[in-house]
């Protein structure tokens, strides 16, 4: 990205908030989000739909961010990870996976937490086998899942007490 | 990325005069989920970037009990398993479109573009063969409408010429007493490219007591994705109560026909054998559609 042309001016709602930026088309929505809008909870892992490190919400509907032009979200509504913890407190998910170790080097857990709120926002109480289907998209190398399965589920308990 | 222009297209014929005037260097954009994997890997080489997905009738999932299904092109996977007398009405279109990647490739990918991608492991051309869709293309001289069987001519290739553009698949009504499966095997549960897939379909007359017509096609075992017509007709005539035989020679027609290579996925042989076990689990699967289905297809 050392010389821009061809540029569009692109207006998004990301985490809620209207957004403007140029972009060109050749750039993916997972470029701009990470270096024009700072919010580098995305995280760029296979770059090619395979590891979901790169989750976010595109109008309800969970999407690999660096398959997706950045032009593509003209109009759209996107929530990122960081669009998930309240000012004073962290969602429920995030506590939840905090609470039981369900990560270890980090770099997949914004992609998890964010297909995880997709399955709970679609699916509140899923079973682990709806767990482990729905984020099946997603790769994690150091827990071996199990620890992000039960973190999802306890979160959906969790959450159908408030 | 390599640069490219970028335009939103508003109507099937705006897109055809876009992809007519730029020839090998414009390419169709609907989810993405294969094209700008591609263009990431240096595979194509573009100039032009042409999104179908705001032209209405490419997004159009239409569904009516006498008429069948319009399914536009774009319209991604996850819009169609979603949709519950879609998912009840086409259950063997249903078993693809919700195997193919995971929710995050469902929620952009489309039937239209996996059957455009024309990848000989294709999983949702085997099922939309086993359903006997239609494909409705827009081009420079009009629409023309070919069978989805004959749409992919090679790895990567398919009857559409300069400038066509695949606009949407028509899938008829099912009627009482028709099911449909479709099946692969991959080493995982999920997420991963099929060694073989078999799609199958059955239609038994009203009493369901026999088949009066059945339709089989493979993935992964030639370079396209293979119709068996042999297999289908083996079915027909033959009684379900006696099913599991016509479904043995059926499976033997499918294991015949395949003519697959070895690579990283699987081997010849290994191919061979998966052809008739799919073809077989997955006939079985649609007669048991079927006779569950004799009397509610049209609820």
């Amino acid at each position: 990205m050392s010389t821009r042309k061809n540029e569009t001016m692109v207006r998004a709602r990301i985490n809620g908030e209207e957004v403007a930026f140029l972009c060109e088309p050749r750039e993916t929505l997972l470029d701009v989000l990470r270096n024009d809008l700072e919010l580098t909870g995305v995280k760029e892992g296979c770059g090619n739909g395979n590891c979901g490190a790169c989750n976010v919400i595109m109008d309800g509907v969970l999407v690999n961010s660096c398959l997706v032009l950045a032009v593509e979200a003209e109009g759209r509504s996107i929530t990122t990870v960081e669009g998930l913890a309240a000012p004073d407190r962290l969602h429920p998910l995030q506590q939840s996976f905090l609470e039981h170790a369900a990560l270890q080097c980090g770099v997949c857990t914004p992609g998890f937490l964010v297909a995880a709120k997709s399955l709970l926002d679609h699916n509140p109480h899923p079973t682990e086998h709806e767990v482990r289907y729905w984020l099946a998209g997603n790769l994690c190398r150091c827990t071996g899942y199990d620890k992000i399965v039960r973190a999802v589920l306890d979160a959906a308990d969790k959450m159908d007490g408030n | 990325m390599q640069a490219f222009d970028y335009i939103r297209a508003q109507s099937a014929e705006q897109a055809v005069a876009l992809l007519s005037q730029a020839g090998d260097h414009a390419r169709v954009l609907a989810g993405g989920t294969d094209l700008l994997a591609q263009l990431k890997e240096g595979r194509r080489k573009v100039s032009l970037v042409v999104d179908i997905k705001f032209i209405p009738e490419l997004n159009e999932l239409c569904y009516d009990p006498a008429e069948g299904l319009w399914l536009g092109a774009a319209v991604p996977c996850y819009r169609i398993y979603n949709n519950h007398a879609v998912a009840r009405a086409y259950p063997g279109l249903i078993d693809a479109a919700s195997l193919i990647g995971g929710v995050q490739i469902q929620g952009r990918a489309s039937l239209g573009g996996n059957l455009c991608n024309a990848s000989p492991a294709a999983d949702s051309i085997p099922a939309l063969i086993a359903h006997a869709a239609i494909c409705q293309i827009a081009g420079p001289a009009g629409r023309r409408h070919v069978p989805v069987e004959t749409f992919c001519t090679g790895p990567g290739r398919t009857v559409l010429a300069a400038g066509e553009l695949l606009v949407s698949l028509h899938l008829p009504p099912p009627r009482p007493g028709f099911g449909a499966a479709y099946l692969r095997f991959i080493p995982r549960n999920e997420m991963d490219i099929a060694v073989v897939g078999s799609g199958a379909s059955v239609q038994l007359d009203e009493r369901g007591e026999t088949i009066v017509s059945a339709r089989v096609a493979l993935g992964a075992v030639a370079p396209t994705p293979l119709y068996v017509q042999e297999a289908g007709a083996a079915l027909v005539g033959r009684s379900v109560a006696d099913a599991e035989a016509a479904i043995a020679e059926a499976a033997g027609l499918a294991q015949a026909a395949a003519r697959p290579i070895d690579d990283m996925r699987g081997t010849v042989a290994q191919r061979k054998h998966l052809a008739a076990v799919l073809t077989r689990r997955a006939l079985r699967i649609a007669v048991e559609r079927a006779k569950s289905n004799l009397s509610g297809a049209q609820q």
